[in-house]
């Protein structure tokens, strides 16, 4: 437990950071009422918006820390919402829809996993099949309408509350508890970070690395319908153009905020969520401070240029450095001081 | 005489583009008039000459996902420009190259000193070529200036009442330019070495801090001169456009036979890339049934193709080398 708050120290200090700054241009940024039946005010609304992004982001961790990377995940976000739209208009009722939603995510992770792990595409490539194709899918669904629906139960997915906190958020921290706990309770984590680390090795120690790169997407796959349903069941409507538009872009950065290597290996589920809910903050900061929305990618584009020179491989060697000879000073002024 | 393997994909496109021309035609015949083809070039005279710089990219090995939002900031910041400073469209066009040759040159240099994935890198790049043009206007700015409307009705009529515009001609320069460069320069030469691996490229001599910032330099030169053929065809900027093009023109790229591990292609190739997405678009146009959705898919069908063909092709020359 100490081991993983020291790891994500950096990105709590940054997310206390954001946190401060919104708070100096909008003092009420902590303000929380309680409007009868659910608790209402910004922080609120942040654990609540970052819902999206959190779940992509459960499932892209895991995929990037088999060195992979899932591009689909905003498109398969984009067909589950249909599936779900199109199955609870037929009159499939809750279940259905909910389920023939998850299993089209799935669906999608294991069209990506076996790309990835049986034909051996780059990831990267083999992702971008359903990107550019899987709105098209969608549309073929909702036949180029935004498909709506009234059903008042598939909507609590989006709107709904439970002992006043909004369900997308007690959806997103469920699902990210629950995988946490199953990647670290179990050896599960460490066989994924052993074939991020390097696959042939990890197969030669005995690690099936075919069946777990595809249940890996396949993970992705289902936190991204998750995050499907939350968006559809939000507007009330299936819109798939613009469903998860840009969503894996969004939670890509979410991993790389959290201090995941691009480059696989060590994976931190906490690490991600946090960057998460940096990303939503600075989002709904913006918005609240009065800043032209404007500024939102600008400010984005310098935070991955800072993070991207904090976890430069060429420059790694120079922190060592320092670090070293920051230790060895102390060191030197112990030893003249006893 | 046996054809060297690595040139199955360059024919399989072509072979791809001319039957599904000629499916097309026996359907509609009126599809082989050089109205239809002038169309074909003018309308993906940008997603081509984009496509050219991410070929160059890809060949190394890397892939440039700023293309789009570099198209849409040029389109504003000509737009912005010519309202707002009394500049001739020239100069502005070479205030604007100067800046995304920059822009793609200081992307490379990161790519290099922080040893990072390029992915990553031209992702904060898109981020940032979009959200400056936001902060420009978010509005959709028209263009007009006299100059402009010169520009846009400059064509040449062909036989048969085609419009081969300057747009058109543009690109299929842009891409004899790029084949020449790739295929005929040291630079080149040194593109395709980092292709085939860093280290190799490293021991043949290659100046690959170099190399890369002028790899990713020539990307934002084509990116530039993609956005003011854009802002030319569309007669305004607009911070919003070109949203994905950058997905659009790597596809085109795969299509057109380029290996996404780098190292294998040709620019001739992602021509015919372009041109065969423009032919779907085109079919559908003339069939009238189909919806616009159809195109993604058979797209996202095409890319699969093209990828496993390369596979196997991969295996195959790899076969062939272990067997002699």
């Amino acid at each position: 437990m100490g081991q993983t708050f020291r790891r994500i120290t950096p990105q709590l200090v940054t997310l206390a950071l954001v946190v401060l700054l919104v708070t100096v241009f909008f003092p009420n940024f902590f303000a929380i009422g309680f409007d009868g039946t659910r608790f209402v005010g910004p922080v609120v609304d942040v654990l609540k918006r970052s819902a999206p992004v959190a779940l992509l982001g459960v499932g892209m961790t895991l995929v990037i820390a088999t060195r992979g990377i899932d591009l689909s995940v905003g498109t398969v976000m984009a067909i589950s919402g249909a599936v779900a739209a199109w199955a609870i208009t037929s009159g499939y009722g809750l279940a259905g829809a909910v389920g023939l939603a998850i299993g089209a995510g799935l669906l999608a992770g294991l069209w990506n996993g076996c790309l990835v792990a049986i034909v051996g595409i780059q990831p990267i490539v083999a992702t971008l099949i359903l990107m550019t194709s899987g709105r098209g899918i969608a549309q073929l669904i909702t036949e180029g309408r935004i498909l709506t629906f009234s059903d008042p139960n598939l909507a609590f997915a989006g709107s709904g509350s439970v002992l006043g906190i909004p369900f997308p958020t007690i959806l997103w921290i469920a699902t990210a508890v629950v995988v946490a706990l199953l990647m670290r309770r179990t050896a599960l984590g460490m066989l994924i970070e052993a074939t991020g680390i390097n696959r042939a090795a990890s197969a030669l120690a005995g690690v099936n690395a075919t069946v777990l790169l595809i249940a890996v997407y396949m993970a992705s796959g289902f936190c991204a319908s998750l995050a499907g349903i939350v968006a559809t069941a939000d507007i009330r409507g299936a819109d798939a153009n613009n469903a998860g538009l840009w969503l894996e872009l969004d939670a890509i950065l979410a991993v790389v905020i959290g201090g995941n290597s691009l480059l696989g290996g060590r994976f931190s589920i906490a690490g991600t969520m946090i960057g998460a809910l940096i990303i939503q903050t600075i989002n709904t900061g913006i918005m609240l401070s009065g800043f032209p929305s404007e500024y939102n990618l600008v400010i984005k584009a310098v935070l991955v240029l800072v993070i991207l020179v904090l976890q430069s491989p060429n420059l790694a060697a120079d922190w060592l450095f320092l670090k070293s000879l920051v230790k060895a000073r102390r060191a030197n002024v112990r030893s003249e001081t006893p | 005489m046996s054809i060297n393997p690595r040139l199955y994909p360059l024919l399989a496109t072509i072979g791809i583009f001319l039957v599904g021309y000629l499916i097309s035609y026996l359907q509609f015949p009126a599809m082989l008039s050089t109205r239809v083809i002038g169309n074909l070039l003018t309308d993906n005279a940008y997603l081509g000459i984009v496509a050219v710089g991410m070929t160059i990219v890809i060949l190394s090995g890397g892939i440039d996902l700023s293309v789009g939002s570099v198209i849409a900031f040029s389109g504003v910041f000509i737009a912005v420009m010519l309202r707002d400073a009394s500049l001739h469209p020239l100069a502005v066009f070479a205030l604007l190259l100067i800046i995304t040759t920059a822009f793609g040159a200081a992307m490379g240099w990161l790519i290099h000193a922080l040893a990072m994935p390029a992915f990553i890198v031209t992702l904060a790049g898109m981020f940032l070529a979009r959200g400056v043009a936001y902060m420009m206007t978010i509005d959709s700015v028209a263009i007009s200036h006299p100059f402009y409307s010169m520009l846009t009705s400059a064509y040449w009529l062909m036989p048969g009442k085609g419009r081969l515009t300057l747009i058109g001609v543009l690109m299929l320069i842009s891409v004899l330019v790029g084949a020449i460069i790739a295929h005929r320069t040291r630079f080149g030469a040194a593109v395709f070495a980092l292709g085939g691996g860093e280290q190799t490229a490293r021991l043949m001599g290659v100046n690959v801090g170099r190399t890369t910032v002028l790899i990713y330099a020539f990307s934002g030169l084509m990116a530039g001169l993609s956005g003011i053929v854009f802002s030319i065809y569309t007669g305004s900027g607009y911070p919003l456009a070109t949203v994905g093009t950058e997905l659009t023109a790597i596809a085109a790229v795969v299509i057109g036979g380029t290996i996404l591990t780098g190292g294998a292609g040709y620019v001739i190739g992602t021509l015919f890339g372009v041109l065969t997405m423009g032919l779907i678009q085109t079919y559908i146009v003339f069939d009238g049934t189909l919806s616009s959705w159809w195109t993604k898919i058979v797209i996202g069908l095409l890319l699969l193709v093209f990828i496993l063909l390369q596979k196997g092709l991969l295996r195959l020359t790899a076969f062939g080398e272990a067997r002699t």
